[in-house]
């Protein structure tokens, strides 16, 4: 891990801090793909969130956005300062991302909506001509919605270039191995059937990922799929592939304490 | 009514380039002008009501102002998560029109009555729902959609539904019209109910009672100053509607009476169709008659309540 990936895994455990509860695994799992469309990939403008010109990011599987926020602060979206409001009564940083935080495009958490509302997206940017792009994330354990599966095909239908889809391929969802809750596999031929140009990667390695993402869309007409193969709860040898990390709603001192030692211990 | 309204999506979208069609394969009829005249706003999608509406949700987030239509037990209950969330929380002016509200499409079985459109989608904050009596009211409604700042729900009827609505009563988007005036009862009608309240009314007044009817066209925003200045005037309020009594315009009227001043002091009834899911085919107009949505069935129930 770099000093990146572990500065971001720390604003994490900040924002966990007060609030004592959240979908860790999940924000662990995509935070390098954030990174990295925050970082290096995403057009947008901090202090004009809603800029007609900007990319769109939505983060489909909404449970993740722990990691959403901790980009958006670092970026200035809003104050780092808002982050330890995370669940707060009055916050505008709740359990899943709202609209009303700038920065958010979306209000998602419902799984199996954020698809269809990027391809919206992407049809009305080809209807007016724009070059701004459509960048959404699912979850793999999302991808049990057939809802998923109506957008993909739309998507494919409609040869939408200016898509880009990634998947959060860490193989678990809440109960345990996505394999055991409903077998997914074959994914990328799934994907692939639906119309996308598909590629894999590994989905914390911020280089491949940023590699991956520049070079979309991966054919021309064809919408793109990314697969991050990516470990739910990475980052720290307690979270990692422990799906009793998924969601923790009263985390101690001690539970904390432990995780920023192991940050600590990595450097 | 459904030609009608969409020859106004057309034109509608003559004017303004924010305009979008989207069908949920559906027949071509009464489209085949639009797709010609402007093929990239004409969407025609496959059978996946919950991804079209999120597609909608999407394309209003980016500025456009979709119009979808097919079946309204389709457009209604099968995306509810996306019609509360994608469109209802964002409040965007997508405009869901749902052929066949109520009883239309009674041959075809239960499984394609919107029966209960109405009472699960005005539990939704943001939704305008509207249910226009005739096809000259959608014509005076549809260029009023256009800059609506929230999704609305336009309830389709039948189609060739006689007109009783007319411009002389100004129509503007939860206002009730006052059809009729009464003083012993008040018709509190929706959508083609109106036609029958009106002709029930004139019965009743050959019998000697008084019968006003108010065209509550818009549920939600409901009118409720016009509807309790209605009421306080009357000592008996019939609500008739082709909808299952629980969840409508019934419901409605009955929720604002309650906490009103008239509570107790007038008589109130709910006229539609019962809570079970109805067993016949046949026609819309054998299910209403059968209900007692007839005009006698009217005439009689509101003799009832007034007692005379």
């Amino acid at each position: 891990m770099d000093k990146r990936s572990r500065e971001l895994r720390l604003q994490v455990l900040h924002v966990l801090e007060k609030s004592r509860r959240g979908h860790i695994g999940a924000a662990l799992s995509v935070i390098e793909v954030l990174r990295v469309l925050y970082d290096d990939i995403l057009r947008y403008n901090p202090s004009d969130p809603d800029c007609p010109d900007r990319d769109r990011f939505i983060l489909s599987k909404g449970h993740a956005c722990i990691a959403l926020y901790v980009l958006l602060a670092d970026k200035g979206f809003f104050p780092q300062e808002e982050l330890a409001t995370f669940c707060d009564f009055e916050s505008r940083l709740g359990g899943h991302p709202e609209h009303v935080l700038p920065g958010v495009e979306a209000s998602t958490g419902a799984l199996g909506h954020g698809l269809s509302i990027g391809v919206g997206m992407a049809l009305a940017a080809r209807m007016d001509s724009k070059d701004w792009r459509t960048f959404v994330l699912v979850g793999d354990g999302e991808c049990n919605e057939g809802s998923v599966w109506e957008a993909a095909m739309s998507a494919g239908k409609h040869e939408l270039d200016n898509l880009v889809v990634m998947a959060d391929r860490n193989c678990m969802q809440c109960y345990g191995a996505t394999s055991e809750v409903q077998v997914l596999e074959p994914f990328a031929e799934k994907w692939q059937s639906f119309g996308f140009s598909v590629r894999e990667c590994n989905g914390h390695d911020a280089a491949a990922i940023g590699q991956n993402l520049k070079e979309a869309p991966f054919e021309v007409g064809k919408p793109s799929m990314l697969i991050c193969k990516t470990h739910k709860g990475m980052g720290f040898s307690t979270t990692v592939d422990n799906p009793d990390w998924h969601h923790k709603s009263r985390l101690t001192d001690e539970d904390l304490r432990g995780l920023r030692e192991q940050l600590e211990a990595d450097t | 009514m459904r030609k009608t309204c969409l020859k106004y999506v057309h034109e509608l979208a003559k004017q303004d380039g924010r305009v979008v069609f989207i069908g949920s394969d559906i027949s071509n009829r009464d489209l085949a002008e639009f797709s010609a005249e402007f093929p990239d706003r004409f969407l025609m999608e496959g059978i996946y009501e919950a991804h079209i509406v999120g597609m909608a949700a999407g394309m209003a987030m980016t500025g456009k102002i979709p119009y979808i239509n097919t079946i309204a037990t389709f457009l209604t209950r099968r995306c509810y998560e996306q019609v509360l969330v994608d469109l209802c929380m964002h409040d965007l002016p997508v405009r869901l029109i749902g052929s066949g509200g109520g009883t239309v499409y009674a041959p075809l079985g239960g499984t394609h009555m919107a029966n209960e459109d109405i009472g699960i989608l005005r539990v939704i904050p943001n939704m305008t729902i509207i249910a226009p009596c005739d096809a000259d009211e959608m014509a005076r409604l549809m260029p009023l959609t256009l800059d609506w700042p929230h999704p609305i729900y336009i309830r389709l009827a039948k189609g060739r539904d006689r007109v009783v609505s007319s411009d002389e009563k100004p129509f503007r988007i939860g206002e009730a019209i006052a059809m009729r005036e009464g003083e012993d009862v008040l018709l509190i009608t929706t959508g083609i109910t109106t036609a029958r309240a009106l002709e029930a009314a004139e019965q009743l007044g050959n019998a000697g009672i008084s019968a006003g009817v108010l065209h509550v066209h818009t549920l939600k925003p409901l009118d409720n100053e016009a509807i309790l200045d209605a009421i306080y005037g009357v000592s008996s309020v019939l609500t008739i509607e082709e909808h299952r009594v629980i969840g409508g315009l019934g419901s409605a009227v009955a929720e604002l009476i309650a906490e009103s001043d008239a509570v107790g002091s007038i008589r109130f009834a709910r006229l539609g169709l019962p809570d079970v899911f109805t067993e016949e085919l046949g026609s819309q107009n054998e299910i209403l008659n059968k209900y007692g949505l007839s005009i006698a069935g009217i005439v009689e129930k509101a003799r009832d309540l007034v007692g005379k």
